[in-house]
């Protein structure tokens, strides 16, 4: 009996393991995507637009360049992030659904504006 | 200067109306006005702590330091609320029956005054750096304009505490014997959605990647930037795309409390019953 559950459980691992790793591949892939490396300067993005995969998580390193500090602030991203002045800050996207989210740099809104397209 | 009025008032909005709910809250209690300056005051220099240190904190957790200070402070408050409301459940009569009786000192009512303390302060210290941040960098550039934008920032921390005044008068007007249910309800639904907001934190600071899609969409009527957006998402917690685990945290945040007030409460009025 127990012999037998064991031979089950071997025969589910040898189906199952191939599809594990390609699942873990999957993610590994997505995580691996280069961050994207975007600066802010004089109160301005660049690059002021953001092209990231639909429906796959991303990352955008912002480099603050500036003096002051700065607060990336997207409500259709759900994000609001402040990146001191000469420093740098990690910002997650989430997948996103095919679309445009603006951005800006809240204490500077008048210059610092940016969009993400997700395609 | 305008728009560093707009930029402060947005940010300050939030403390100001969770002030306005816990004075409400606390009316008639003795050192309240203590214990909401304390609140306050802590919040300031926590907000100054945090701002000068903001590059430090930035960098912490894999640069995910932000997120998780904010996700921490806003359960931590969240817990607060919870505490503040299952106390009520059992103190909230007594603390009516005396706010109605002559004097209108409701003496019960000292054992909350610290967990709402804390709330203000973590509602002060969330927002405050960010205003701290923003002023500062204006200040440091100088020259005529900062002075301008400064005095903006003053009058959008006047307006702020405007909202409090208007939040406070406006929850006075509710008689004795239903104030503290009012608050109550406020505070149940202040805690849900700082609850769905620490899960966006936690989203963003990639610990929490479930339930992440959109599950509607109510941009068209009400967005977050406005000011309508913003009144409701302190009130009610309104987001207007909600993702799955924001809205099961919102949820369960409301469900735990309504269970935690109504077993107090049964566990209170049963001995009572007998000698009625």
């Amino acid at each position: 009996m127990n012999r037998q559950k064991i031979q089950m459980l071997l025969a589910f691992l040898m189906i199952s393991t191939p599809a594990l790793a390609d699942a873990f591949l999957l993610v590994a892939s997505a995580l691996a995507d280069a961050p994207i490396i975007v600066h802010l300067k004089d109160h301005k993005f660049s690059p002021a637009t953001i092209k990231v995969k639909a429906n796959q998580p991303a990352m955008i390193v912002l480099f603050n360049d500036d003096d002051g500090a700065d607060e990336f602030d997207s409500s259709s991203l759900k994000i609001e992030k402040v990146v001191p002045g000469h420093n740098k800050g990690n910002i997650r996207l989430r997948a996103l659904a095919p679309g445009k989210y603006p951005f800006m740099g809240e204490y500077h809104a008048a210059t610092a504006q940016g969009v993400v397209i997700a395609e | 200067m305008i728009s560093a009025l707009i930029i402060v008032f947005r940010e300050v909005i939030e403390a100001g109306l969770i002030v306005g709910i816990v004075l409400a809250a606390t009316t008639g209690v003795p050192g309240r006005g203590r214990a909401v300056l304390a609140g306050v005051g802590a919040g300031v220099l926590g907000a100054c702590i945090v701002a000068g240190f903001a590059g430090e904190l930035a960098n912490l957790f894999q640069g995910s330091g932000q997120e998780f200070f904010n996700a921490a402070i806003l359960l931590l408050a969240v817990g607060m609320l919870t505490w503040h409301n299952v106390w009520m459940a059992s103190h909230g009569r007594a603390m009516a029956r005396e706010l109605k009786a002559a004097g209108h000192r409701v003496k019960t009512g000292e054992r909350t005054l610290a967990a709402l303390s804390i709330v203000v302060g973590v509602a002060v210290l969330r927002e405050g750096s960010e205003v701290v941040l923003f002023l500062y960098g204006i200040a440091a550039q100088g020259g005529t304009t900062a002075a301008g934008m400064v005095a903006g920032g003053g009058l959008g921390l006047a307006a702020g505490a405007l909202v409090s005044a208007l939040m406070y008068f406006g929850l006075l007007t509710i008689p004795a014997g239903k104030l503290f249910q009012v608050t109550s309800g406020l505070i149940t639904l202040l805690a849900a959605g700082m609850a769905a907001q620490a899960v966006i934190f936690l989203q963003n600071g990639g610990w929490l990647e479930v339930f992440t899609g959109t599950v509607w969409d109510t941009g068209w009527l009400i967005k977050d930037d406005s000011i309508a957006g913003r009144l409701l998402h302190t009130l009610v917690g309104y987001s207007e795309a909600p993702n799955g685990a924001q809205l099961i945290a919102y949820g369960c945040t409301i469900v735990v409390i309504l269970i935690l007030m109504r077993l107090v409460n049964a566990a209170n009025s049963a001995p009572k019953a007998k000698h009625a």
